[in-house]
This record gives structure tokens, sequence and C-alpha cells, in this order.
């Protein structure tokens, strides 16, 4: 039974995980540059999340659609402004760019909060639900409720609106879509926007369950990269599944084998698909 | 343009550089202590830029790895030293070893399996990361406690045991550094520098031609891994203590590739002019945020610099800097 309830409190935490790589995955899928900054971007989003908490009294869940709707901007104004006119270089240049983006949220974090950890006080901190022999931590289930919801709602933005058709008609084919007369630089700004927007949600919701320091980016963008690999990069049920994956991996190797140990089995994991599968284990080929 | 391809530098280059290695040697007589170790700084980061140099810049290979055959090569030599008092100058062949074979391991599985481009530079960062994890459960090299030299006797160099002071280090990193810039010209120069190039340029198109693309490529890895792995032995015997989270950090595997990127992918002096510019601006920036006192500042204008040049100069200052001095380096 205890198991059952580690892989539980894995699996919920792994759709946070999911959303947050959802972001990664859509950016790639459609602008095609590897966002190098996603991890300090979901940072960004914790402060966020710390600082409605702390100015405005808010919940971090009360404060999602604020700190989205800021994350989308910003990214919707980072791609407009900068990284569009980066889109046909080689990988090298792109990398330095966003590295250097990447660089400067972490400063400017670090110089705004300091590097000491912070976190929320909640009420319901260590609120949990007994089924059966289960236990059920009641912030892993409203983080996990959340980022379900946010993968739901992006997904319905994809399939019904006019902008989410034409945001994958820009990504099946990018010249086709120019030549059917769609703004694809917008297009992008709304695809970086939106994926932006999802780390923002996972932030928030991210700090339901960790404290945040401004040094755990890197941790976050690797842990990206490693969960949109294994799903399959592009690919939106896949970054769901691939954060599920390993939130459950990580749960079990920390608690069967060492803490310590845990992301290497995340990158285990990666070696292993990206040489047997490398389109990712939901992928296309 | 065939005479000029054969010598490779114009009268008016090699004079340039001519100078430019007289200073080189003179200047630890002119300079302070402190000085110096900021060159010894910017000298591994020239070496490590131009060991990567050969992998993503001539082969075209983007590998954001490189910290693992720092890692490696610092490694086995510090462990053969400290447990069986083996030379360093026999240890490093074993670094270099092992660090090509890792290497050539990595790189087979990888273009076996057809993983390329992005997928290619992640699984890089991947296995270093690993490997990073598993030297922090590895005993026998001190695990997370770290490695420990013992301390050198800075009245007179060893260079037998590598034991010395910064000056002596100085001129060792000068001659590999020397070394991996002409191995590079002549490498550049050869059947095996043109394959590169045509597999950097279009993989399609040199399979097409009838060149060994898998077997090119896994040898600019191997040779990339073994030169990187070199200047990891003098790394570990310069600062003489080792952890794992410093010396396979991701964070030095971008260090490593950040300076021939910006002094220009590809070319031989990239590597060189980037490195003076990144240890220099990171060396006055922490002066300043010290001044300043003021946590994130340096990594700020760190990261302001790197955007600047990245929208000025995306393909690197040396392309530049060569023909505002009127020097002429053949492309690439």
């Amino acid at each position: 039974m205890l198991y059952l309830n580690i892989i539980v409190a894995g699996l919920l935490t792994g759709a946070v995980y999911g959303l947050m790589a959802l972001g990664l995955s859509v950016i790639f899928g459609v602008v095609r540059i590897v966002n190098f900054a996603h991890g300090e971007m979901m940072v960004l989003a914790m402060y966020g999340a710390c600082l409605a908490n702390a100015g405005l009294g808010l919940d971090p869940l009360l404060a999602v659609p604020l700190v989205t709707l800021t994350l989308f901007l910003l990214g919707y104004a980072l791609q407009r402004g900068l990284i569009n006119r980066y889109i046909a270089r080689p990988d090298h240049e792109q990398f330095l760019l966003l590295l250097a983006v990447a660089t400067m949220i972490t400063a400017s974090l670090l110089m705004g909060f300091g590097p000491d950890a912070r976190n929320v006080q909640l009420g319901y901190a260590y609120d949990s639900y007994q089924i059966g022999a289960m236990l059920l931590d009641k912030v892993r289930l409203l983080a996990a409720a959340g980022a379900v919801l946010g993968a739901a709602a992006l997904s319905g933005f994809f399939r019904f609106t006019r902008t989410g058709k034409s945001i994958r008609a820009c990504a099946d084919n990018q010249f086709g879509a120019q030549v059917v007369g769609l703004d694809v630089k917008r297009l992008y700004a709304v695809t970086f926007g939106l994926g932006a927007a999802c780390v923002g949600a996972a932030g928030c919701l991210m700090l339901l369950l960790v404290d945040v320091q401004p040094y755990i980016a890197t941790d976050y963008t690797l842990l990206a990269f490693i969960i949109v690999i294994l799903g399959g990069l592009g690919s939106m049920p896949g970054a769901l599944f691939g954060g599920i994956l390993v939130g459950v991996s990580e749960a079990l190797s920390g608690f069967l084998v060492e803490p310590s140990f845990k992301s290497a089995f995340s990158f285990g994991l990666l070696i292993l698909v990206l040489l047997v599968r490398p389109q990712g284990l939901l992928g296309r080929a | 343009m065939r005479a000029s391809r054969a010598l490779g530098l114009s009268p008016r280059a090699a004079a340039a550089l001519g100078l430019f290695l007289a200073v080189m040697l003179l200047l630890p007589f002119l300079v302070n202590a402190y000085i110096v170790s900021v060159l010894v700084v910017v000298l591994f980061a020239a070496y490590f830029g131009q060991s990567w140099n050969i992998m993503t810049g001539f082969a075209g290979q983007l590998s954001l790895g490189h910290a693992l055959y720092v890692g490696l090569g610092a490694y086995t030599s510090a462990a053969l030293f400290v447990h069986f008092g083996l030379t360093p100058w026999l240890g490093m062949i074993a670094g270099m070893a092992v660090a090509a074979l890792a290497g050539s391991a990595i790189a087979a599985l990888s273009f076996r399996f057809r993983v390329g481009g992005v997928y290619f530079a992640l699984l890089t960062i991947a296995f270093a990361e690993f490997t990073r994890i598993l030297f922090d459960h590895f005993g026998w090299v001190g695990a997370t406690e770290g490695l420990f030299l013992p301390v050198a006797n800075l009245a007179h160099d060893d260079p037998v045991r590598l034991r010395g002071s910064p000056v002596m280090f100085y001129y060792l990193l000068l001659v590999l550094s020397l070394a991996a810039l002409v191995l590079s010209h002549s490498l550049l120069d050869r059947r095996v520098g043109y394959y590169w190039q045509a597999i950097r340029e279009d993989e399609e198109a040199a399979r097409a031609l009838g060149i060994d693309v898998f077997r090119y490529k896994i040898a600019a890895m191997a040779l990339s891994a073994a030169m990187t792995a070199l200047g990891g032995t003098l790394l570990a015997f310069y600062d003489n203590n080792l952890y794992p989270d410093t010396v396979f950090a991701m964070g030095r595997s971008i260090e490593i590739i950040i300076a021939p990127i910006i002094g220009g992918l590809g070319t031989l002096f990239g590597p060189i002019v980037g490195a003076f510019l990144l240890t220099g601006l990171g060396e006055t920036m922490t002066n300043l945020s010290t001044y300043f006192e003021i946590s994130g500042l340096k990594q700020w204008f760190y990261g302001a610099a790197l955007l600047a040049i990245v929208a000025l100069q995306p393909s690197g200052l040396w392309p530049w800097l060569s023909r505002a001095l009127g020097l002429w380096e053949r492309r690439r």
C-alpha cells in the first residue's frame, strides 16, 4: 500500500511537470525553437505567485489567472521582439540567444529576491484525504487537477478556436500557412505566449508543492527536456504522459534507491528512449 | 586563392600572430599574480573551446555536454595519481583514452540510431548529467566529498608531477593551446577536415559523395573528447580538488561552448578571441558587483553582453575582427 501511495503522489506531481513540459513542447512543435529559458520562466512564475501571495494575499491557486496572463504577455513580447528574428538561424545562435535570456531572468530574480528559498504558507498544506488505505495530499490533488484543467484548456483552444487552428496549420506547413495569408510571425508570438502561459500556471501549482529559489531554474529546464523527449517532442499528450512517467520514476527511485539518485533515473530513461525510440513514446515517427 | 590557402596566413596575419605570441610569452614577467591567474582561466577557456570547436565548429555536431570529458580526464589522472602515484603525464593519456572511448560510444550509439541535431545535443547533456550523478556516488574517487590532490610546494615547480605555480600552468596551457591551433589548422587542410565541413554543411550530400559520414563524425567526437580530457587533467592538477558537481556541471559545458560561439564558431582563432573577451568580461563584472555589493548584477550584465553579441555579431567576433584589422583568415 505504501507503494501505491508513493506512485500516486508521483503521478500527481508528474501532472504538474507535464503541464510545464507541455509549454516547451508546444513552442518547439510550432516555432521549432528549443526554449533553453524554460526553467527560468517557470521559476519566474513561481516568484510571481509568491509575490501575489505576499502582496495581495492571494492563494497560489487564485493567482493562476494573473500569473498565467502575465507570462503569456511576456512570452508574446519575447517572441515578437526578439526570437522571431532568429527563426531561420543556426541552432547554436538560437541557443546563445535563449541562454542570454535565461541568464538575465535568473540574475534579475537574484537581484530582486536574493538567493534564499521562499515558499507560501497555506492553511491546508497538511490536509489529506483517505480513500481506503490510500492517503492523498490535498495540495498535490489540487495541483494535479489544475494541471489537467490547464492542459485540457490548451487542447480545446487548439482544437476549436480559429487562432488555434491557424497555429496548427503553421506547425504542419509554415510555407502553406503563409501562402493562404496567415500572419505567421504573430502566430509564433501567440504560440510562445501560450507556451509561457503553461509555465505560468504550472509555476503557481508547483509552488503548492515545493519551495522556490533562483538557482533551481536549470533543473526545471532539464526536467522539461527529459519529459518532452520521453513523450515525443511536439506531442501534447506525450508531454503529459512523459511528465507523469518522470513524476512516478522520481518518487519510486527516491524511495527505493536514494533521493539524490532520482534524476539519474530520469536521465537514464531519457537516454534509453532517445536510443530506442527517438521520436518519443507517443511521438509520430 | 589557392596560393593563400596553402599558406593559410597572410604576411600581415603571420606578423600579428607572432606579436601576439611574443606578448603572451612575456606577460607573466610583466603582470602580478592575480592577472596571471586570470590568464590561466583565459587559456583554459581557449583550449577547451578549441577542443569543442572540432566537434561542433568543424563537423557540425552540437555537443552540450563536454563537461563529461573534462571530468573523465580530470578524475582518471587524479585518481591514478592519488591512489597509485602515477605521473599525470601517463595519467592524462589514460584519461584521454577513457574520454575518447566514452565520446565514441556516445557518438556511435546516437548516430547509429540516427539521433541528430537538437536531439543529439540533449543526449550529450543527458550523458554528462548521468555521469555526474554516478560520480556523486562513486566512493573510490571521493563521491560528493571530493577528491583532493596533495597541495603543491610553490617554492619550486615540479613539471614531472605537475605540481607547481600558476606560471608553470600558464606556459603549459599556452603550449597546449598553440598545439591545438596548429592541429586544427592542419586538420582543416587535410581530407578529414574537408569531409567534416562537407558533413557540417549538408550531411545527405556528403553521404551521396561517398563520405563515410558515420565514421568521420565519430572520429571528430573521439578527437574532441580526448583533447578536452587532456585539458581536464591540467585542470585537476591546477585546482587540486575535484567535486562531481563542479567538474561535471552543466554550467561548465555551457561555459566551454560560449567562448567559441562568441569568438566565431568553426574559425581557428574564434575560441581564443572568445576566451579573452568572456573571461575579461566575467572578471570585470565580478569586480564591479563586489564593489556595488549586489548579488546577481554580474550575471545580469553577462547575460546582457551575450544578448548584445548575438544581436550584433551572430556569426562571432573573429570574422569581423580579422576583417577590421586587415588580417585574412580563410573562412572556416
